[in-house]
């Protein structure tokens, strides 16, 4: 067995490559070891061809080897030549299984049995885990795999397919696409349904079942591995039958539990947390770093310059400046104070509570993604129904909160080192009131997605930012004068519930006094008319509900349940009670709110014995449109079906104002009683495409808008995440000839999108895919091309609580 | 929730009598029907001032009244043939082309009436009278698009039931493919009935054909009845073959229709417009040859 290495770097993706090779440039002893049998499995993995993009671009690399957008080949093919000439020590085949010792003698054991000893272990595997293996007795065969490169490549085989996920039944239509290879595939399952996989994937599975394509067996578990065959456990008993070859596809577990294995700890137990580490990258392991994804950093370059960094300071180069420092400095230009970049982020978390827990390479993390502004005394920060889901921490100075539009010299102070505009982080609905300067004051404006990483690395902010944001809910619902002294009782029984779709947290008829303050999602007011719930109304986050049954006693008139997963406060009756008898102002407000309930209560008691199609009718359309997830849409587009022609100058309109591809498809999409939903963005209150965004190129734009920017790498990740399928993977076809030259001349495709051969003709090759979503025709005069664009009137574009609400079913009455 | 897709029992909602952004208004409604009763309003003045007005000799073209009605109406026909424009130029601003469907229709109608009036009831077989015979063919064909438009978008959207174009065609072309699967084992004779039932699609048949609503015997007709009377007759090793097959026929039959009346109800809502669009070309050339040949005379 060799010496101890310096260093051993554990995964050869860009961050491992690029620390390896700096260790190579140095002349240090170092090993990089690697699972599978070629570098950068990640990267390896993209699709042939793929354009890998360099995001962000004004962030310089700084790595001993090279990289700049391109095709995946070039990229795979400069890292192979320079970790080649730069003599890097490259140990492929070797899966990690264990790390013991501790710093200066780390044991790194290997699958083989291997063990390798170092001094130093960087940790650069990613986030993406190994696949989940197969635990039977002779699991270990051969022809096992737990990979499928190309389908095409076995021909008249018997294939077992284990895994009811979409990666196991894509693999195994794969398989058996054409009846000429003459596979006879089998697929695995050891629950009765395809729960987790996709729609469409389980249609065409039965679909292949049915015409004997594949075998499905559902309730079926492997039990032993034999040499060209397989023991099956089904629910009849067990079986053998014939098997050349498996493929397992069982989902992979996440790199933590090895991670934390290894001795390293987690910021939190949150799924989205990271490990602790020291500004040098140290984790809380001495002498373990991690670096790259792991440590929360996923865009290549970001990782390559870590590569680069954390040898550095393993080598003992403790000067060594982040390269993201001329960023910073950038940032924190032209404030007041001129301070340095270590000083302004050191004054930063000293200053904003939430932040006093940040080490400081998080600090500096935290910073590349946030903004530092300066207000002079009585600028307006923001107003209010402006949207805008960033959280604000006040540095230096004071603001003060608008409480009444009528009177703006009613204000309220928030004081340094608290923080602001929780309720547009926390719900996603526009800002609550307007927030001016009361002094010269420095805040740090921190995104969504940086202030929901931040909880979740930091416990203590979470909790800060939770209490906060629910005590000034209340107050800023309630208004009327109420300070946070008022609320003192009403808090300590307050409490945040989570609320699934479709649950119900008021039932009709049941006893209860208990006030619910909607603080994400929304809700669905019902009521019982004879054997039916009709529906009332729809209540968006910031509403409350519950107060009439404390009111007027008596039990509850109607049931509440979630639209969507929700968030609600639950306040105790009896403490809110006694805030009403002590404040007749809030009292008469809260009469005020009620009254307005009650006239739909009587409305709908009104008619009840004339129950007529109508309100029947709007109460189903009502429940469709929630099903459709009109829920969490902030705007949403709606056909009605009585009027659309199928011109699809909606489709061609939204072509010709963005680049010449649409944004929504106009046929598909759910209809009930010819309104129709098509696959247009809803611009959800919590986007699901904006959960894994890579770059961070999602945002919410001025208008309420969730639109991706330019930065976009075209991974893909939202249009997996978005349930309601609207995100298209295109490239962006050159701009067409006039529409003039067209009518008169026939030049170009004419209006609309043009068919994929005319985009292919004329763009090349290598052009990448980018997402495309609908933007809302963000900074077009006139708003959305769809509606504008539609000649029978039957396109509008709506709010869910502006469409849902009982005066249009009154109305309709008339 | 009650079954999708099916009529509403009791009185459906009529949304479009609802004013504001928030409900849908059709463009026949647009503001309250404003554009019509400025169409009727702008109708009825013309009609009193022709009443009123005593052109000596007789009511003509070539009056002072006749000129006005005259450029009134070429105006207002150019303008209403710049809709063709307005929806394929997708530019920025606060336009709606609902709005202007709304005008052109109203407007639309009542060049009959300044048409008409401009004439001075002085028809007879030359260029003038061609130029309003056109107008009319133009104004016709718009009315029979404004039916297609109120009446015909419903039946399209029950008739798709959620599924699009694109998808009817995928169920036929699956459809067909168990079709191929199933006759494998058939003698050439019965599988030639399959393939007969396999080769027909919907887009077969002139253009009559597509518009009209007859139920169409075709090969899959014929193979499903085929196979209907062998399957009953239940005597066949083959029995359950045929099942299978009439299974699938009758799928493929009712998939067929399905798309049938979807390429016909979307080919009526079109095919007005082989007249409206074309006709107004030629109206506009005719129309052209009127001022000049009437420039000529003066």
């Amino acid at each position: 067995m060799a010496d101890a290495y310096r260093i051993a770097i554990i995964g050869s993706g860009p961050a491992g490559l690029s620390a390896a090779g700096r260790a190579a440039e140095l002349g240090l002893s170092h090993v990089l070891l690697e699972k599978t049998d070629h570098l950068s499995d990640t990267i390896y993995k993209y699709q042939k061809g793929k354009h890998v993009m360099a995001t962000p671009n004004q962030l310089i690399l700084r790595s001993d080897m090279d990289f700049d957008a391109g095709k995946r080949e070039v990229v795979l093919g400069t890292w192979d030549e320079q970790a080649a000439s730069l003599g890097v020590n490259v140990k492929l085949n070797a899966d990690v299984t264990e790390i013991t010792g501790d710093a200066g003698n780390f044991q790194i054991k290997l699958a083989g049995g291997e063990t390798i000893q170092a001094e130093n272990v960087i940790l650069a595997i990613g986030t993406q885990g190994n696949p989940n293996t197969m635990r039977v007795p002779g699991g270990d065969k051969p022809h096992i795999q737990y990979q499928l490169d190309d389908p095409t490549e076995y021909v008249d085989e018997h294939i077992i397919v284990i895994g009811s996920g979409d990666a196991g039944i894509e693999n195994a239509l794969g398989l058996a696409a054409d009846a000429e290879q003459g596979n006879v595939v089998t697929i695995l399952n050891r629950s009765a349904e395809f729960a987790r996989a996709k729609d469409a994937n389980v249609k065409l599975l039965q679909q292949a079942g049915e015409q004997g394509r594949i075998n499905i067996m559902t309730e079926t578990t492997p039990s032993e591995v034999l040499d060209k065959q397989i023991m099956l456990d089904t629910r009849d008993g067990q079986t053998k039958i014939r098997c050349d070859r498996i493929i397992a596809r069982m989902g992979s577990a996440p790199p933590r539990k090895f991670v934390e294995a290894c001795g390293v700890e987690f910021a939190s137990e949150e799924r989205e947390a990271f490990p602790k580490l020291s500004p040098a990258f140290e984790s809380t392991k001495k002498g373990i770093f991690v670096i790259g994804a792991l440590a929360g950093y996923p865009l290549i370059k970001h990782c390559m310059n870590q590569g680069y960094d954390v040898v550095e300071f393993i080598n003992g180069n403790t000067d060594l400046k982040p390269a993201d420092e001329p960023l910073l400095e950038e940032k924190f230009r032209g404030l007041p104070g001129g301070r340095s970049v270590a000083d302004w982020l050191e004054f930063l978390r000293a200053r904003v509570t939430i932040l006093n827990e940040l080490s400081p390479l998080q600090m500096r993390e935290f910073m590349l993604d946030s903004e530092v502004q300066f207000f002079r005394r009585g600028a307006t920060i923001f107003e209010k129904n402006e949207p805008g889901s960033s959280l604000f921490g006040i540095a230096e100075g004071k603001v003060s909160v608008q409480l009444s539009e009528a009177d703006p010299s009613l204000t309220a102070p928030i004081d340094q080192g608290s923080i602001f505009g929780e309720v547009g982080l926390v719900s996603g609905r526009r800002r609550g009131s307007t927030i001016t300067a009361a002094e010269d004051t420095i805040v740090v404006e921190i995104p969504r997605m940086a202030a929901l990483k931040l909880m979740a690395t930091v416990p203590a902010a979470k909790r800060a930012i939770t209490n906060i944001s629910t005590e000034r809910q209340l107050l800023q619902m309630f208004g009327s004068g109420l300070t946070s002294e008022d609320l003192v009782e009403v808090m300590k029984t307050a409490e945040i519930v989570n609320v699934k779709a479709g649950e119900a947290i008021i039932n009709e008829g049941e006893e209860g006094t208990d006030i619910f303050v909607i603080r994400s999602g929304s809700m669905v007011v019902e009521k019982m008319v004879g054997r039916k719930p009709v529906f009332l109304s729809y209540l968006p986050a910031g509403s409350y509900v519950g107060e009439m049954s404390l009111l007027d006693g008596g039990r509850r008139t109607a049931t509440v349940r979630a639209a969507i997963k929700s968030e609600v406060i639950k306040v105790d009756g009896a403490a809110f009670g006694t805030l009403l008898e002590r404040k007749p102002q809030l009292l008469d407000r809260a009469r005020r709110d009620m009254s307005a309930r009650e006239d739909v209560n009587n409305f709908v008691e009104a008619k009840k014995d004339s129950f007529s199609g109508v309100v029947d009718m709007y109460s189903s359309v009502a429940s469709f449109l929630v099903e459709n997830g009109i829920g969490e849409a902030t705007d949403v587009l709606l056909i009605d079906e009585h009027l659309c022609v199928g011109c699809d100058n909606c489709e061609k309109a939204c072509a010709d104002s963005h680049d010449g591809l649409s944004r929504l498809n106009r046929e598909a999409g759910r209809t009930y009683a010819h309104l129709h939903v098509p696959t247009s963005c809803r611009h959800c209150e919590h986007p699901h495409c904006m959960a894994d965004c890579p770059p961070n190129a999602i945002h919410r734009g001025d208008d309420g808008e969730v639109f991706i920017d330019e930065t976009c790498i075209g991974c893909g990740n939202c249009q997996r995440n978005c349930p309601y399928g609207v995100i298209r993977m295109e490239k962006t076809p050159p701009k067409k000839p006039s529409l003039l030259s067209w009518l008169f001349f026939g030049i170009g495709p004419g209006p609309g999108e043009p068919d994929h051969d005319w985009i292919d003709a004329n763009v090349a090759d290598d052009t990448p895919k980018k997402a495309i979503k609908c933007d809302m025709c963000a900074g077009i005069e006139g708003g959305p091309a769809c509606v504008r664009a539609c000649p029978t009137g039957a396109a509008i574009r709506v709010a869910p609580e502006e469409f849902l609400s009982v005066s249009r079913l009154e109305t309709e009455q008339l | 929730m009650a079954t999708r897709g099916a009529e509403p029992t009791g009185g459906e909602i009529d949304r479009t009598t609802l004013k504001g952004g928030v409900q849908h208004e059709g463009f026949l409604r647009y503001r309250r029907l404003y554009w019509a009763k400025m169409a009727g309003a702008i109708s009825a003045t013309l009609i009193v001032a022709y009443l009123l007005i005593d052109i000596k000799p007789r009511p003509n073209g070539g009056s002072w009244f006749g000129y006005t009605l005259g450029t009134a109406g070429v105006l207002l026909i150019v303008w209403l043939a710049f809709l063709g424009v307005r929806k394929r130029a997708m530019t920025p601003g606060r336009w709606s082309l609902k709005a202007w469907t709304s005008a052109h229709v109203y407007l639309g109608l009542s060049l009959i009436v300044i048409g008409t009036l401009h004439t001075g009831f002085q028809l007879g077989w030359n260029v003038h009278t061609l130029a309003w015979v056109l107008m009319m063919i133009v104004i016709l064909s718009g009315l029979f698009g404004i039916t297609a438009y109120t009446t015909l978008p419903g039946k399209l959207s029950t008739n798709r039931d959620e599924t699009t174009e694109a998808q009817m065609l995928e169920t036929l072309a699956d459809i067909n493919r168990q079709l191929f699967d199933a006759a494998q084992p058939l003698e050439a004779g019965s599988a030639a009935v399959v393939q007969r039932a396999i080769d027909e699609n919907a887009f077969s048949g002139g253009i009559w054909r597509r518009l009209s609503s007859r139920q169409q015997i075709g090969g899959t007709a014929e193979a499903l009845a085929e196979f209907r009377a062998r399957s009953s007759a239940g005597d066949s090793p083959l029995d359950t073959l045929y099942d299978r097959l009439e299974a699938l026929l009758s799928r493929k039959q009712a998939a067929l229709a399905r798309v049938r009346r979807h390429l016909r109800i979307k080919g009526l809502l079109q095919v007005w417009l082989y007249i409206h669009v074309p006709v107004t070309f030629a109206l506009l050339a005719a129309l052209s040859a009127h001022i000049i040949s009437v420039f000529f005379y003066w």
